[in-house]
């Protein structure tokens, strides 16, 4: 029998004009927003994951400066990390290695073009802990082993003749000048969807310090600990051997320490007040939606006042006038959300290949049936429960007067 | 034949009605005393100049309103007793309408408007299709099933709510004006249908402003001016007879008080 009443709701909704639909608007405004937040969500959380960086679940990274540091990792520190730091924290018992990493701004120039960027260090022996904690691979060429100083290898935009403002592509091989000095570029890494590292040249400790003259300082120290489980004893006792070697007290910390989780976390929460917005946002339309509907019921029912007394000396019950306006307006908040999913979900597929292109990460959309289904089901509920009052207002109309129109 | 007129059944009576309606400090009685009787198988008009009080008889005859004082019923029941949705559902099942303006929803087709009836009485939808499809081979509509009203005549409209009001198989079919809106010709055709029913056994009320149209069909005419029953005639022959009797005292009394 319900499904009566869908049918006369649907013939209903046929023959209406473009005003009740626009009165839907506001509800699938909000579903596309919801809708397509959640299918972009993991897509944009990878993003600005890859951003950050986060990459090993096992790695620590060091840095001084504290809290109050700003700007570029390392730069600007009054006491900056050294070497001898890195080689006290691969002591401790909880760490497998700890690498000490310069990244610099470099002049680079190639076909006759000059172009800024970084460069980062690697140190001797030490090559393969560096590719292991930042999942680096080389797509072209090889990686750099030991021995190969005056040779770097370069990140994949730095690679590209599209993107990296030398109008030509840089294959292994091929000779850069960095600050003037000649390298020659044995391989290109995979994308790792972060600008930085994208961008970047790797090249020994030896010939950088050579360029940079940085000694025995060091920005960042990325450190490895022997098991997932002792991160956070790790982390305190690298905070302990650093606050006797640096000399500050406890809550004093002129350095940081950041483990995946507290990276992971910096990004949710970023990732989380923008979802935080756009769902109030998306809240606000699907109120203002369902009031469209309340509003366009209410004409209706006086539009269909005739229609009720027929329906009624005919042989109407009052609920079942109640439920043609009932489905009715349940259909249209159906209708809002329907539209707001299809183009939620395209909004989500593109958004992703957008990302996937721009950062050459392999993400797919977070489709998920069950929000979906959720989603349509939820947008039905608001418009029938927008449409209750007038529903209730049709049932209790008198037919006799209902029928003089 | 003695025995036939006590087998008579009485579907609709109206026992000392009178609707006031308020206006304003005064009241408007629109109906006063009205003492009305409908037997299985009659067709009844009620005759009335406009302002008579017809409509408001025709609604408290189709139970689609309540009386200010008296009481109606309808085979044998007192309507006030029943809750506005049992009245709904029996008004449906018993009492099939047709209206001067037709009275179609016009967005659906006229197989579906013909379907409605059944569907508030909870039919299934093949049979709803099945009757409504013999409905209006009956009233020769079968090949403007799937129409909508807009796309159709006002003589056709007026024959598929014909069709609609023998949806439930009623007992009585309630006619306002059925020809008010159309043409001497169609509205002939209209007539013929309703004579033809009433020929097979149904009951047919019919609320109208002309005499001639009344004379023509009924077999008994209830007469309204002003709010009060005027007199009853029925058809004896070719002739109709005052049969207004002792009604037409306790009228006039009542009217004196």
């Amino acid at each position: 029998m319900k499904l009566d009443y869908l049918i006369l709701a649907l013939k209903n909704l046929r023959h209406r004009g473009i005003r009740s639909w626009l009165t839907l608007l506001g509800i699938f405004i909000g579903v596309t927003a919801v809708v397509s937040l959640m299918s972009l969500g993991a897509g944009l959380q990878a993003a600005v994951g890859a951003q950050f960086g986060v990459s090993s679940t096992q790695a620590l990274t060091i840095q001084a400066g504290g809290l109050n540091s700003f700007g570029a990792p390392g730069s600007g520190v009054v006491n900056p990390l050294t070497r001898g730091d890195a080689i006290e924290i691969e002591k401790l018992s909880t760490v497998e290695f700890a690498t000490p990493r310069n990244i610099e701004t470099i002049k680079i120039e190639f076909n006759d073009k000059v172009v800024f960027g970084n460069a980062l260090s690697i140190n001797d022996r030490k090559e393969q802990e560096m590719y292991e904690t930042m999942d680096l691979e080389a797509t072209q060429g090889r990686m750099l082993q030991s021995g190969d100083f005056g040779k770097v290898i370069i990140g994949s935009s730095l690679a590209d003749g599209g993107k990296n403002g030398f109008d030509e592509d840089i294959v292994p091989g091929k000779t850069i000048l960095v600050q003037d000095k000649k390298f020659k570029v044995i391989g290109v890494l995979k994308k790792m969807g972060s600008f930085t590292i994208d961008g970047i040249v790797f090249m020994y400790d030896d010939d950088l310090n050579g360029l940079m003259n940085y000694g025995d300082d060091v920005d960042i120290i990325v450190v490895k600990v022997k098991d997932k489980d002792l991160m956070d004893k790790a982390v305190e006792e690298i905070s302990k051997l650093l606050r006797e070697r640096r000399g500050v007290k406890v809550g004093e910390e002129d350095f940081e320490i950041s483990t995946p989780e507290s990276m992971l976390e910096t990004v949710n929460s970023i990732l989380g007040g923008v979802q935080a917005f756009i769902i109030i946002i998306a809240s606000i339309s699907i109120l203002v939606g369902a009031i469209g509907i309340v509003n366009t019921m209410t004409t209706s029912v006086l539009e269909r006042r005739k229609e009720i007394g027929i329906m009624k000396a005919i042989g109407a019950k009052n609920s079942q006038v109640f439920m043609q306006f009932f489905f009715v307006s349940g259909m249209l908040g159906l209708m809002g959300g329907l539209v707001g999913v299809v183009l939620g979900t395209l909004i989500g597929v593109i958004g992703v290949m957008g990302i996937n292109s721009f950062l050459g990460a392999e993400l797919s959309p977070a489709i998920d049936f069950v929000l979906i289904g959720g989603t349509l089901i939820g947008s039905f509920v608001i418009g029938a429960v927008a449409g209750i009052v007038p529903a209730m207002n049709a049932a209790k109309q008198n037919p006799v007067e209902a029928l003089r129109g | 034949m003695v025995e036939m007129e006590e087998a008579k059944k009485e579907v609709i009576r109206l026992r000392d009605v009178s609707k006031y309606y308020p206006m304003g400090d005064s009241v408007v009685k629109a109906l006063n005393h009205l003492e009305f009787k409908v037997f299985a198988g009659e067709f009844v008009a009620i005759m009335g100049p406009s302002g008579s009080g017809k409509s408001t008889a025709m609604n408290l005859v189709g139970s689609l309103d309540m009386p200010t004082h008296g009481t109606i019923y309808l085979d044998d029941g007192d309507i006030s007793e029943l809750s506005e949705s049992d009245l709904a559902q029996i008004r449906g099942r018993k009492i099939g309408f047709i209206f001067q303006s037709f009275n179609l929803i016009p967005n659906l087709t006229v197989k579906e408007n013909v379907m409605l009836p059944m569907m508030f009485q909870g039919a299934s939808i093949e049979d709803r299709t099945r009757r409504a499809e013999e409905l209006l081979k009956l009233v020769e509509l079968g090949d403007r099933m799937n129409h909508y009203p807009g796309e159709i005549s006002g003589g056709q409209m007026q024959r598929v709510a014909i069709a609609r009001s023998l949806a439930n198989d009623p007992e009585v079919i309630l006619a306002d004006e059925p020809t008010g809106n159309l043409d001497t010709k169609t509205g002939a055709i209209v007539m013929e249908f309703l004579e033809k029913l009433n020929r097979q056994g149904k009951t047919v009320i019919m609320v109208t402003h002309d005499p001639d149209l009344a004379e023509k069909h009924a077999d008994v005419i209830y007469w309204l001016k002003d709010g009060e029953l005027e007199k009853v005639t029925k058809r004896v022959g070719k002739r109709f007879v005052d049969v207004t009797k002792k009604k037409k005292k306790e009228a006039k009394s009542n009217g004196e008080k």
